[in-house]
């Protein structure tokens, strides 16, 4: 193998499996550090130059960081690293005079159709520069679906309502119970540019299900429901309620079920337990709630008796798996099975939908219905000022996603409106930082804790059941937060080799806990993966191969479950190891939005 | 400093035999000096026993003075150990294998240790061929007092402080053969490939098994002038390549004919000698003996299995003594009564 491009700033940035998992890339490490620290804001704020909500991802982030999480590979269970984010949020002071202004103005125009969080990313970053930034929404408020979607027991609205707020505050001109109708009309508005962040606004019904006609008035579509009741158009549902769906939205339905009313709340499932979208965090939250989970049943019929919905029937099914990994639900022939309820919730799947935006645009649409995209950097659609992101782009996803496309939108806006080529983007911010203190002494933790992952405690259940609006998790105190922020690894404390310096001892092969260093012959990659100490057999994660020692060998370090505890470098009588801290920041619109001395 | 070794382990670490990954061989953390040597003789005595799926619980290691004579505190950590006085092991060593027959011994000295204070103990813990692999981490120097020349550093070289050494150094190796030690080898710190094997086989060995590791000292000893420096010694290497294949395990590896020699053990493991083909003989002691001093005054250090007799009878054995731990006799068997002490006394009327 060739020896590793160290200044190739992927390299070190995969390394740190959370932060390279996050769509919005977060140094979570960085933040986890300053928690136990105790510097709330400071690790407020570097979440907030990443994700602009970490009050609300710290409560509803799907977390793609914490299955990438290294400690998961060597123990159980991941670091809490969204928890963690709440634990920042809920103990800062108050940081708005911190936050940066709108900038003085540039001149150009721009539209944002949506107030969801890809279209509040797009202002933040936009905002200091200048821009004058009109957002449209068809609600009164802004927050898309975070705040008509995601139940105020799972995120309060204070909290929404504060870091929403944030954004909105630098200048940002607010058009609310305002529906686009029409893509031309803003266009003739003589905007510089129009970003689209509208969502996937669109629930999925089962129009040909027999009964559904007749009993349409207790048959709701869970995205619409959920709405109506978060803006309170709503404020009861039947005793029996059976939804349909295995998604994150159908656990939102059935919880909010049983604070409206709802005592024998089911949630019936075609597919197995295990294959369901929901996650499993989710589907414990809502077990734990009461509410039992059927799988393997797919609706057969809506029941109706004297014109009223009774209950519905089902096909019990078994999944077949396939050679090419195609699922199939097969029938079991059993009887159907037959479940009364008074109401149906359907939260099966949600679409697109852009009846709006007319085809004399120039904009055009994939045949799924999602709009062509120039590429998944530039965001720029067929029509060179109109800019698509969140799940407006590809579909529905989540916000965490709706923030990445947002930051990477608000870089497209920007070079269009200087008149630049989309195609040259600024580099992501990069520092990699000695962290010797002294002989063998680092200026982070590096021995790995032993402590396991805890839950965050949760109200009462009895309590959390007779309010819509309590939230149920309590978040960790700082105690508890401190605890957990040790099992961080610190993975961006990088294992930097120095090949002059190496006279190869052995002594940090020697010492290596998990046994990732190796001195051995060069070979190619897939060969010598096989020949190291413990086989290479992760391919998601890089060899670090050094340039040609002495002695003829090679350093190979297998990257896969390093523990960053710098004792390779401890045990290394001429520094050729060294531990550095890898900051790694995306680029933005505006770099160096946020410093954290 | 880190005074703890994190406790997780890779995941998908082999098993041995015994359902132990090495990590079960493992030791308390190092207090050596960074770099040193003896850490990596210290893992490949780890890694050796790991290999040949010796029950910790079933090692002794024992012990004097000096940086080396710590290393056992670094490696098995669930064995038995005597960390003894200075140049004293082979007492200790010498009683314990008597009183307990059944033990695997790894004695760990220095230079020190063993060719200044502990000359006279070490020359009869050969002369008696005790069954133990005793291994000299040798870096020409007395490390843990700061670096002073020992018995073994190298007629001319150079110390830390300038100072050129004017003696001859005794060649441990030489030293053994001629006491009639039964296996003698010699190997290098920053050699695992040769060391480990070499380590297996002589812990297979029935009665003294000897090896001198060149094992610098990064503190004192590593500096140019030096002859036991990193350098210097990978430059002045000649190793003689060696695997080892325990007994009752198949032997899986094809050699090319005419380029390996086999010596087989009384236990039935066999050592594969490699570079065969330079007609080195491990049974021959003149031949060893030659063998070494050719390439002193070609100014190599000839590394690998030196010498071996296969056959030799180790203390317990020849004293005739008893075929079981002392701990495991019985009182009948320690008192066997007045009747057995009668016939006895009447057997030496
Ligand atoms: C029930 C449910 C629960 C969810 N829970 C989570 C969760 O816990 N964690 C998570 O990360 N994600 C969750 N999601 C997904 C997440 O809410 C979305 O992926 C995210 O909000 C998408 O952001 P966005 O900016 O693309 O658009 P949205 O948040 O969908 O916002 C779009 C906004 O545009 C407005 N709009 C649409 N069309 C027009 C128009 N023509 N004119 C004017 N305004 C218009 C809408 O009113 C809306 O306010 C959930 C989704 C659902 C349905
Ligand atoms: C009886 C006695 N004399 C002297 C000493 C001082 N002393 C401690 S270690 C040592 C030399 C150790 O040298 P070596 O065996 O080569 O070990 P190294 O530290 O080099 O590994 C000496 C002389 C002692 N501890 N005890
Ligand atoms: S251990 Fe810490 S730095 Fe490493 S992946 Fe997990 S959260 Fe990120
Ligand atoms: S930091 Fe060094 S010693 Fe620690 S696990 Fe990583 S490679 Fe091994
Ligand atoms: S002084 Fe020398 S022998 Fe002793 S620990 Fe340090 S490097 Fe090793
Ligand atoms: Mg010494």
């Amino acid at each position: 193998m060739k020896p590793t491009d160290t200044n190739d700033p992927e390299f070190f940035h995969k390394i740190v499996d959370c932060q390279y998992a996050c769509p919005a890339h977060t140094p979570v490490p960085e933040y986890i550090r300053l928690i136990a620290q105790q510097r709330y804001s400071d690790a407020y704020l570097i979440n907030w130059e990443s994700n602009v909500f970490p009050g609300v991802l710290g409560r509803t982030c799907d977390r793609p960081c914490e299955p990438a999480c290294r400690r998961g590979r060597v123990e159980e269970e991941p670091v809490a690293i969204c928890r963690l984010k709440r634990v920042a949020a809920d103990y800062k002071d108050d940081i708005t005079a911190r936050l940066p202004k709108a900038g003085k103005p540039n001149g150009k125009k721009i539209a944002l159709i949506g107030g969801g969080p890809a279209s509040l990313t797009v202002a933040r970053d936009l905002a200091p520069l200048g821009y004058e930034l009109h957002l449209y929404d068809a609600q009164s408020t802004a927050g898309g679906f975070m705040r008509s979607e995601i139940p105020s027991f799972r995120l309060p609205a204070e909290v929404l309502d504060e870091e929403v707020g944030y954004v909105l505050d630098m200048g940002v001109h607010t058009h609310f119970d305002t529906y686009v109708d029409s893509m031309a009309e803003i266009l003739d508005k003589d905007y510089d540019a129009v970003f689209v962040g509208c969502g996937a606004p669109r629930g999925r019904d089962l129009p040909n299900l027999p009964g559904r006609q007749e009993a349409d008035a207790n048959i709701h579509i869970g995205l619409d429901w959920l709405s109506n009741v978060a803006f309170d158009h709503i404020d009861k549902i039947g005793k029996r309620v059976i939804v349909l769906g295995g998604g994150n939205t159908a656990m939102d339905c059935c919880r909010t079920s049983r604070r409206m009313g709802g005592e024998d709340v089911k949630v019936i499932v075609r597919s197995p337990y295990a294959d369901m979208k929901a996650s499993p965090w989710e589907k414990e939250d809502a077990v734990h709630e009461g509410i039992p989970i059927l799988d393997n049943h797919v609706p057969m019929e809506f029941v109706v008796e004297k014109g009223k919905l009774v209950g519905m029937k089902f096909d019990k099914v078994e999944a077949v798996y396939h050679k090419d990994g195609r699922r199939e639900l097969v029938s079991t022939g059993e009887e159907p099975a037959f479940y009364p309820c008074d109401d149906v919730l359907i939260a099966i799947g949600q679409e697109n939908a852009f009846p709006w935006i007319e085809d004399s645009t120039g904009i055009r649409f994939t045949s799924w219905g999602t709009p062509i995209i120039n590429d998944d950097e530039t965001f720029q659609s067929t029509r060179k000022d109109v800019f698509f992101g969140g799940d407006a782009a590809f579909g529905p996803s989540n916000i965490i996603t709706a923030v990445a496309h947002g930051h990477k939108a608000a870089v497209s806006i920007d070079l269009y409106c200087q008149g630049k080529q989309l195609s040259k983007r600024p580099a992501p911010g990069v520092t990699l930082v000695s962290q010797k203190m002294g002989i063998h002494e680092w200026s982070y933790d590096s021995v790995p804790t032993d402590d396991k992952r805890v839950a965050v405690p949760l109200v009462d259940l009895k309590e959390a059941l007779s309010s819509r609006d309590l939230e149920v998790e309590l978040g960790f105190d700082p105690q508890a937060a401190f605890v957990q922020a040790e099992r961080c690894l610190n993975c961006d404390a990088q294992t930097v080799f120095t090949s002059g310096n190496c006279i190869e001892c052995d002594a940090c092969a020697d010492i290596c806990p998990t046994s990732c260093i190796n001195f051995t012959q060069n070979g190619e990659e897939e060969e010598l993966r096989q020949r190291l100490m413990v086989p290479a057999e992760n391919l998601e994660q890089d060899l670090y191969v050094s340039e040609t020692l002495p002695s003829g060998k090679v350093l190979v370090k297998d990257e896969d479950v390093c523990l960053h505890c710098g004792l390779c470098a401890e045990r290394c009588p001429t520094a050729a190891w060294d531990m550095q801290k890898f900051l790694y920041s995306m680029a933005k619109a505006t770099p160096d939005l946020m410093v954290i001395k | 400093m880190s005074y703890i070794k994190p406790k997780f382990r890779h995941p998908r670490l082999q098993k041995n035999a015994l359902g132990f990954t090495v990590a079960d061989y493992d030791g308390a953390i190092s207090t050596l000096c960074a770099g040193c040597g003896h850490d990596s003789i210290s893992a490949a005595i780890r890694n050796a026993c790991f290999e040949s799926a010796i029950p910790p619980h079933r090692i002794a290691k024992v012990s004097g003075i000096g940086c080396s004579s710590k290393m056992p505190t670094y490696f098995l950590g669930k064995s038995h150990g005597f960390n003894s006085v200075h140049g004293r092991m082979p007492s200790v060593a010498t009683g314990a294998s008597l009183a307990n027959r059944a033990l695997t011994y790894i004695g760990v000295s220095g230079d020190g240790d063993t060719a200044s204070i502990g000359m006279g103990q070490f020359i009869h813990l050969i002369r008696r061929n005790v069954n133990m692999t005793y291994i000299v981490a040798n870096n020409g120097c007395y490390g843990l007092t700061k670096g002073q020349d020992s018995a073994t550093a190298d007629l001319g070289s150079v110390a830390k402080g300038g100072a050129v050494n004017p003696f001859d150094g005794i060649d441990l190796a030489s030293l053994a053969i001629l006491q009639g030690a039964s296996f003698v080898g010699r190997s290098f710190s920053g050699d695992k490939e040769q060391l480990e094997p070499l380590i297996r086989a002589a812990m297979a060995h029935n009665g003294f098994a000897f090896i001198d590791v060149v094992s610098p000292c990064v503190t004192f000893n590593n500096h140019t002038g030096s002859t036991k420096s990193y350098s210097n010694t990978r430059e002045h290497l000649e190793p003689m390549a060696l695997d080892f294949v325990p007994m009752r395990e198949e032997i899986r590896t094809q050699y090319a004919e005419g380029s390996t020699q086999s010596v087989t053990l009384h236990d039935g493991s066999v050592i594969h000698l490699h570079k065969a083909d330079s007609g080195y003989k491990t049974d021959d002691r003149m031949g060893a003996l030659n063998a070494i001093q050719s390439g002193n005054d070609a100014d190599r250090i000839l590394t690998g299995l030196l010498y071996l007799d296969p056959n030799s009878k180790d203390l317990n054995t020849n004293l005739n003594l008893a075929t079981r731990p002392l701990n495991e006799l019985g009182r009948r068997e320690l008192c066997p009564g007045s009747k057995v002490l009668d016939s006895i006394n009447e057997g030496l009327r």
